[in-house]
């Protein structure tokens, strides 16, 4: 008989009512949040750590996202969030604002160790307990519809499981050649590029980042997708700090390539590899010689069986689609959280998107989950907020200064009902699901990439959609905002 | 074997992008403006502002206006909203999903950037739309 070794780890394989899987921020966010309402549940994790992605990414060690140590709203503060893109949320104040913390000031975006001890700082302190070193499977439903996940130490049952798996698997375009061509995960270090050529298959965040990285070291660079870049968009984006020197070095010629570019095949050579192709752009035929070869095209969601279970993709099968509260489609009980939420795009108005890919948008998107699946799945009774006093002046608050509403333009939403009943929805939901005459304010922005509150009204399961006035300041809480929200309501 | 993608093959199916080379499809095919729906699912919202062109590549759709007992159908290769983002005023309609949906989003402000870069789009475009008003005009 073997050697049975003691295993001190928590939440043995059995029956619980939610697992979430993955330990990353998606992870760690959603268990707090599961946490907070009381709601027993079990983590497990194939890593042995917590951080997710941010253990080993991004290469070049320096995250896109803010992380503000003194701002306009004070830490410990709901409104301080806005200026903190990186911390987890708690509701213990010690708890709050990590990330800042750990930061060396020297940059006003965190380094990934930075990050990475803000999210082990979280996990110990909240704290989440996960079973490390426990690898999801596979995934099944029993005769009496529970979830059943088969993992490396056995197999778990749950009414509803949440999937903060990250969109971490490394994808390849469909690309003759390209399984030549090494992925952004085994970019090299930076000196071993000296003096080279380097074709960079894509123009997204990776992409840019390599190129970013590269810049110092590099004989040149060329990136290559075939649509161009979008600069208006990557203006009012946090990944412009990325984009800017080497598209400015592109612009400007000064060795940086950005072409717009159909890659019909990729040919190893002498030197090193052969790009083939046309321009799109600019149409004509394309070949290049270069020295180094990277594929920045992106990464997946390891969904395993999942399709099994009748779940959809987006994005080329890289990522689930979602219902307004990140499920798979309702009632199925199997959510996601992290990453993997922008496979719920919202309505997406005038062409912006949520910030779900990114931890200061999915770590609402958590919360917002965590109360839908108690409610649905579990039939627990989730606390309810409740305005007592003058709600215009509370909506003017929320829409100044709550970092829901601001971190997911047109796409989280203040509620509140004509009983008081007060919530944060995603707009979605509120705008095609029955409910009782309310209303819900956002913060939008539109193409000219100005900023103004929303309000939608609902009255008789008729939805009017008005708009207010920006402000210079973007401060919504005095006398000409507080008179045109009254006159609406 | 056919090394494009699935979206690139679907589009090279469709009418309106008919006359558009691999490149030019390639440049289309972003699947950040892939977009899923289940039955019973609005696309487009009337009354609300902010709305994007739609192409359909797959599924059923139908278009819902107050008082009218007779949706119009809209099928693989049936697009919609360009009155909304073109006009830039609010849809007078729901359209809603009928059937799983699965369609090419081109939001509103990049439809006019995309309809000077595809001349061959826009008059195939201008086809359908102008059939859609010989049909009303009876």
């Amino acid at each position: 008989m073997p050697l049975q070794l003691s295993d001190d780890r928590p939440f043995p394989p059995g029956d619980y009512p939610v697992v979430v899987v993955g330990s990353g921020p998606g992870g760690l966010q959603a268990s707090y949040c599961l946490s907070r309402l009381g709601i027993d549940h079990a983590v497990i994790s194939r890593d042995d750590a917590p951080g997710g992605m941010f253990r080993h990414y991004p290469i070049f060690q320096r995250l896109l996202s803010w992380s503000k140590p003194d701002a306009p709203a004070d830490q410990g503060t709901r409104a301080y969030e806005w200026f903190d893109h990186n911390s987890l949320l708690a509701e213990e104040p010690g708890n709050q604002a990590l990330v800042p913390t750990f930061m060396d000031r020297a940059y006003v975006v965190p380094s990934r160790e930075e990050m990475e001890r803000g999210l082990d700082a979280f996990a110990r302190r909240a704290p989440v307990s996960v079973r490390y070193r426990c690898t999801w499977e596979g995934t099944r439903r029993d005769e009496d519809g529970r979830l059943v996940l088969t993992t490396s130490d056995g197999e778990y049952r749950a009414k509803a499981v949440v999937f903060a798996i990250g969109v971490t698997t490394p994808w390849l375009s469909p690309i003759a050649g390209i399984e030549t061509v090494p992925h952004y995960v085994d970019t090299r270090a930076p000196a071993e590029y000296r003096g080279r050529s380097v074709f960079v298959l894509g123009k997204r965040n990776s992409a840019f980042e390599i190129a970013d990285g590269l810049l110092p070291w590099a004989r040149q660079v060329i990136l290559g997708s075939p649509r161009p870049v979008q600069t208006a968009v990557i203006a009012q984006a946090t990944v412009r700090v990325r984009y800017l020197q080497p598209y400015e070095d592109a612009t400007l010629g000064g060795g940086t390539l950005a072409l717009d570019l159909a890659v019909e095949s990729i040919e190893r050579s002498e030197r090193g590899w052969r790009i083939l192709g046309n321009g799109t752009t600019r149409p004509g035929p394309i070949d290049l010689e270069v020295d180094a070869a990277i594929a920045a095209t992106g990464f997946s969601t390891p969904l395993l069986d999942l399709a099994d279970l009748g779940v959809r993709t987006v994005s080329q099968g890289r990522i689930p689609a979602l219902t307004p509260f990140w499920e798979t489609e309702p009632g199925s009980g199997i959510y996601f959280a992290g990453n993997a939420t922008q496979g719920a795009p919202g309505l997406r108005k005038h062409g912006v998107g949520a910030a779900s890919p990114a931890v200061h948008g999915f770590r609402y998107n958590a919360r917002v989950m965590a109360r839908h699946l108690a409610g649905t799945h579990l039939d627990a009774r989730v606390s309810e907020e409740r305005v007592e006093g003058d709600v215009v002046l509370y909506l003017l608050e929320e829409l100044t200064t709550a970092p829901e509403l601001w971190a997911q333009k047109s796409y989280l939403a203040r509620s509140v009902s004509v009983d008081g009943a007060s919530d944060i929805v995603p707009l979605a939901h509120f705008l095609d699901a029955p409910g009782p005459d309310a209303v819900a304010v956002t913060v939008e922005m539109n193409a000219a990439g100005e900023t103004y509150p929303a309000v939608y009204l609902r009255q008789n399961g008729e939805i009017r959609e008005r708009m207010l006035s920006p402000h210079l300041v973007n401060d919504f809480r005095g006398h000409e905002h507080e008179r045109e929200l009254r006159g609406l309501l | 074997m056919d090394e494009r993608d699935d979206l690139v093959r679907s589009l090279a199916g469709l009418a309106l992008f008919a006359d558009l080379d691999d490149p030019d499809l390639e440049a289309i095919a972003d699947p950040e403006l892939e977009r899923h729906f289940s039955a019973g699912e609005r696309v487009l919202r009337r009354g609300l502002s902010g709305g994007a062109f739609f192409v359909i590549l797959e599924g059923e759709a139908a278009v819902e206006i107050a008082g009218d007992d007779e949706p119009r159908r809209l099928l693989r290769g049936d697009f919609f909203g360009e009155v909304s983002t073109l006009l830039k005023c609010k849809p007078v309609a729901d359209v809603v999903a009928r059937t799983e949906l699965h369609t090419l989003e081109i939001p509103g402000p990049r439809l006019e950037t995309f309809l000077l870069q595809y001349p061959r789009v826009t008059y195939r475009m201008l086809q359908t739309v102008t059939r859609r008003l010989r049909d009303v005009l009876g």
